[in-house]
């Protein structure tokens, strides 16, 4: 079973309506509300949070996403009363993008830790440009010598046909699907580009039906990683 | 001299007494530089630890401040509650099953409540909040009980530290809480959630220093 989620906001409305929103990107992922205080009032409540924890725990662990302020401290607090603190996390993200983000990753059936990360990682999915993208992956490298035997770059071009292009599904079939793969993929369309298992980043490229968009693979599966891709696309992003 | 539950537990009924005293004036502070709900919710909060404590007579000082701990947290609401409840949850891990408190477990335990605090909040000195009360209360607890002071000794320390630290928010621009979002209109206000940490622990002062 993926890794389960759970909204803790002061607002059971914004709380269910991120819950709705990961309905369509990630059925399989078991998201729970956790919003407003009883009856009715604006709050974040402690054990209506420790509840939600638990329905939304199917063994894999919980990740947490909150909207503000003390919604953080009560997530923190039912992560500490737990009998095991480390089957859940407080991620540290922004809830709308940070949740799709952690939902998609969860969907694709990564581990906690890699959910969390991927929450995490949403605020930051566009890169401006493909070089940009580049540069910063070498930058991590920083060591005396930068490493030469980069592995091969592979490059290739498609035309979107499905109806509404990297919208937000195609966008998680497409973190999805890459799962597994060990390869840096980047999208580009037109001046924007993006990491390919952003959900938020891909869908920011607003690339419609009809758009070309590039892909551009390194790493020892990029060819593989591109071939998948382009099967989703043929598919037209139908799973 | 030290404290058993018995003692903890008038305390902390104290504690609730002066809090509910207090009330209007903790909504008006708030009002101020906040939503208005502080003393609502400490008020609320400490009624609920009163009826907790009927149902049940907890054996130790751990145990009292265990169960004022959960029922803040559950009662509370708003940051208050996860601040003031993770306080006491701290407070009552550290003294464990201890069957009495000297000034030194007393001191001990403020000090794990306010880690607490701190590692809850991310709140640093000088903030305009409970911190800023709390943080001169310990200091003060761990001199006191250094030089061998009693229980009674040490809470009064204490709470006369952290009286003047609450008063200290008053000129302070707000950098943490709702009050932040005020920016420089925050300044000339006192911290609500200071003048809370300072009543509670004047009551429990006044409770271990009649023993």
């Amino acid at each position: 079973m993926p890794v389960g989620l759970v909204i803790v906001s002061h607002s059971d409305a914004l709380a269910r309506g991120v819950v709705e929103l990961l309905g369509q990107l990630a059925p399989d992922v078991r998201a729970e509300p956790a919003g407003g205080m009883a009856p009715g009032g604006l709050g974040t409540d402690f054990e209506a949070t420790s509840a939600a924890l638990a329905e939304a725990d199917s063994g894999a662990g919980v990740v947490l996403l909150y909207d503000l302020g003390s919604a953080r401290m009560t997530a923190e607090l039912a992560v500490e009363s737990l009998a095991d603190p480390d089957a859940a996390a407080v991620a540290e993200a922004p809830l709308v993008e940070g949740a799709v983000a952690a939902a998609a990753s969860a969907q694709g059936g990564e581990a906690l830790k890699t959910v969390v990360d991927a929450a995490e990682r949403a605020a930051g999915g566009i890169v401006e440009s493909p070089e940009q993208a580049t540069t910063a992956a070498e930058d991590t490298d920083s060591g005396t010598e930068s490493p030469t035997t980069t592995s091969p770059r592979v490059e290739q071009e498609l035309v979107l046909r499905n109806e509404v292009g990297l919208h937000a599904r195609p966008a998680a079939l497409l973190a999805r699907a890459l799962t597994g793969f060990d390869a840096e993929v980047t999208i580009t369309a037109g001046e924007n580009s993006a990491d390919a298992r952003s959900v938020l980043g891909v869908m920011g490229l607003g690339a419609r039906q009809g758009d070309r968009i590039g892909l551009q693979a390194t790493g020892p599966d990029a060819e593989s990683a591109l071939r998948r891709v382009t099967e989703l696309a043929d598919s037209d992003f139908e799973g | 001299m030290s404290c058993t539950a018995r003692e903890v537990t008038a305390a902390v009924r104290r504690g609730a007494e002066v809090i509910s005293v207090h009330r209007d004036e903790l909504v008006e502070l708030d009002r101020a530089i906040g939503d208005g709900d502080h003393g609502e919710n400490m008020d609320r909060g400490f009624r609920a630890v009163l009826a907790q404590l009927e149902l049940a007579d907890p054996p130790t000082p751990g145990a009292v401040l265990k169960l004022v701990a959960t029922t803040l947290i559950s009662s509370v609401g708003g940051a208050s509650g996860p601040l003031f409840g993770t306080a006491f949850l701290r407070a009552a891990s550290t003294v464990g099953d201890a069957e009495s408190l000297d000034a030194t477990a007393i001191a001990a335990s403020l000090r794990a409540g306010v880690d607490g605090v701190v590692a809850r909040g991310k709140a640093e000195p000088e903030d305009k909040t409970m911190i800023d009360a709390l943080l001169p209360a310990v200091r003060a607890a761990e001199e006191s009980a250094g030089r061998g002071g009693e229980p009674g000794g040490t809470l009064a320390t204490a709470a006369e530290a952290a009286e003047v630290g609450a008063r200290s928010t008053v000129p302070l621009v707000a950098r943490k809480g709702r009050a932040s979002y005020l920016g420089d209109r925050s300044a000339g206000h006192l911290d609500p959630g200071a003048r809370s940490v300072a009543l509670l622990l004047a009551a429990f002062a006044d409770v271990e220093g009649a023993e």
